[in-house]
């Protein structure tokens, strides 16, 4: 079972804030799904390298070039507030 | 007048080329019947009234100019509220993102617009595409066009419930553990999502990088692989799309099977499905047969993993993914006017908190546990492993036959609520379509039939990496043959 406090702590370092509904559902809830999850631990996995993507492919890297980016008005028109050019955020205490 | 509302992107585009009908005829009629039927299904989160009737209209003047309109032309499409379309709200159906208009397109978007495409609207979805009912979404729930007491399938339920509904001619999804195949599969459409790497995923919001692929839902078969040839293909905007050729899979169609051998996994088969779900699988187990496939039968022992390693291997992206969510530069920000924030992690986590709906917050604080210090190599490293076994296992299985054959769940659709509230009952009616992604095969899902309840049951079809040829023939052929593909929902 994982206790509030260890869900807590969870959430911290997502950083969300859940609400008192969220707190109340999701001990048990984690609880059965992590058991369920727990199932792959009698797997043999000595020695498997880990798959991180699915098919046979090479990195491939590009030139870091610069290349006009003409919509800066359209991503700022985005921010929740702004400042001409810049993002504003409320000051934090 | 020839029915323009369910009919295939092959016999519309030809109709506009030809100039037997306006694509602003269509788009027109198309925007009206689509704002009618959403008060009903809720399918679409916005759509693009302006901008579709000027694509249209550069369709039109192509066509009366004697120019190419492409391949798609006046074809209108439903694009799952995912894909980044430029100066279109762009919500992925999340209130983080309820008012984000994006300063461009996705590849996918930019490629079907340039042959020709007309984007209707933006479709609703489970948020983040998290989900497998489009519950799970800040603008209301998607119904079933075939019984509006009935989910639509997820997550991208409000494609597949336009497509099915007539609003749309065809649409796109996106699939990480099965998001567009199972709504095909609940709502009686075609849904293919192609091999990993086929499909660009630039402009495409993330959900599991490693996972996700976008793919077309359409009427037919030949339809998707209209699509597809349009949308597959190297790009340099994605570093994981596959420098692969395209085939012209819509001329090359055959439902004549002679050669090819259809597996059936034994483990697929081992627990029971719906009586209905039963009958259908055996009527196209009997088509495949009859159209000259050998079937064998096949085992892949990790088939039970599938789900446990799906939902470590989705949450732990996921949760790094939506990290980019912090409520600074873009999308919703707590109001802290009258209750300033002590320190910056809390400014991200109130805006985060109320942000993101409860089933995406489940999935970010599973991922995070996943990947937190201890125990990192007991959840995420150890479903990293396991999917590389269970991928070999597969890659063995596809030296032994040409193309599995199996449900896509082993139900039709479930009832709105019916299911909401027990996230790991939802999590394990992913069973069958969620290994696809992890070993990055592609897959698809075809009408098969129908329920005693009137609902549509599907039959999924799944082939080795960049072997989509064989498993649209597959398809086809059981298309063709049952021909479910024209039945059309009552009352509509």
């Amino acid at each position: 079972m994982i206790s509030e406090a260890q869900l807590k702590r969870i959430a911290e370092l997502a950083r969300l804030q859940l609400t008192e509904g969220e707190l109340a559902l999701y001990p048990k809830q984690f609880s059965s799904i992590l058991e369920y999850f727990e199932k792959i631990a009698k797997i043999p996995t000595e020695k498997v390298e880990p798959l991180v993507t699915p098919t046979d492919m090479v990195q491939t890297l590009r030139g870091d070039e610069v290349k006009p980016w003409e919509h800066h008005n359209e991503s700022l028109a985005n921010a929740p507030e702004r400042s001409g050019n810049l993002f504003k955020v409320p000051p934090v205490v | 007048m020839e029915d323009i509302y369910f009919t295939t992107i092959t016999s519309l585009r030809d109709r506009i080329r030809r100039g037997d009908i306006k694509a602003r005829e269509v788009i027109e009629k198309y925007l009206g019947r689509a704002q009618k039927l959403n008060q009903r299904l809720n399918a679409f989160i916005s759509l693009n009234q302006e901008g579709a009737l000027a694509q249209a209209d550069k369709i039109d003047q192509m066509v009366a100019s004697g120019k190419d309109p492409g391949p798609l032309a006046g074809v209108p499409m439903a694009i799952k509220d995912m894909l980044c379309t430029r100066g279109l709200k762009t919500t992925a159906a999340s209130r983080i993102l309820y008012n984000y208009v994006p300063p461009y397109s996705a590849t996918v978007v930019e490629r079907l617009e340039a042959a020709g495409a007309i984007t209707l609207g933006k479709a609703n979805q489970d948020e983040f595409a998290m989900g497998s009912s489009s519950e799970n979404s800040f603008f209301g729930v998607v119904k079933n066009p075939w019984d509006e007491n009935y989910v639509p399938g997820g997550s991208s339920g409000g494609t597949a419930a336009a497509v099915a509904a007539g609003m749309s001619v065809a649409g796109i999804g996106t699939d990480t553990g099965g998001s567009i195949r199972q709504p095909a599969h609940f709502c009686g459409v075609v849904g293919v999502k192609p091999t990993y790497g086929r499909v660009s995923r630039y402009g495409i919001i993330a959900f599991a990088s490693s996972l996700d692929q976008a793919g077309p839902m359409t009427r037919t078969i030949k339809d998707s692989a209209e699509m597809m040839e349009v949308i597959c293909g190297w790009d340099k905007m994605d570093a994981t799309t596959a420098k692969v050729q395209v085939p012209k899979w819509s001329t090359q169609l055959s439902s004549n099977l002679k050669g090819i051998k259809i597996g059936l996994p034994k483990e697929y088969y081992s627990s029971a499905f719906a009586p209905d779900t039963q009958k259908v699988i055996d009527q196209a187990l009997a088509v495949v047969r009859e159209a000259g496939a050998q079937i064998v039968e096949v085992s892949i022992p990790l088939t039970e993993f599938g789900v446990p390693i799906y939902y470590l291997v989705a949450a732990s992206e996921a949760s790094s993914n939506l990290a980019r969510y912090d409520g600074v530069r873009f999308g919703h920000r707590a109001d802290f006017s009258k209750k300033p924030a002590e320190d910056l992690a809390e400014f991200y986590s109130r805006s985060r908190g109320e942000g993101f709906g409860t089933e995406v917050k489940r999935r970010i604080m599973l991922g995070t546990y996943a990947l937190s210090s201890g125990y990192y190599d007991a959840y995420y490293r150890k479903a990293c492993q396991v999917r590389r076994l269970l991928r070999d296992q597969f890659k063995k299985v596809f030296t032994e036959c040409d193309a599995l054959l199996t449900p896509v769940a082993s139900t039709p659709a479930f009832k709105i609520g019916e299911r909401i509230a027990d996230p790991l009952q939802m999590y394990m009616n992913d069973i069958y379509t969620t290994s696809t992604n992890l070993v990055g095969i592609p897959g698809l899902s075809v009408p098969g039939g129908m329920s005693s309840e009137g609902l549509p049951i599907g039959v999924q079809i799944t082939a080795a990496h960049f072997c989509e040829e064989k498993m649209l023939n597959v398809g086809f052929a059981i298309e063709q043959a049952l021909g479910i593909w024209k039945k059309v929902p009552n009352g509509l």
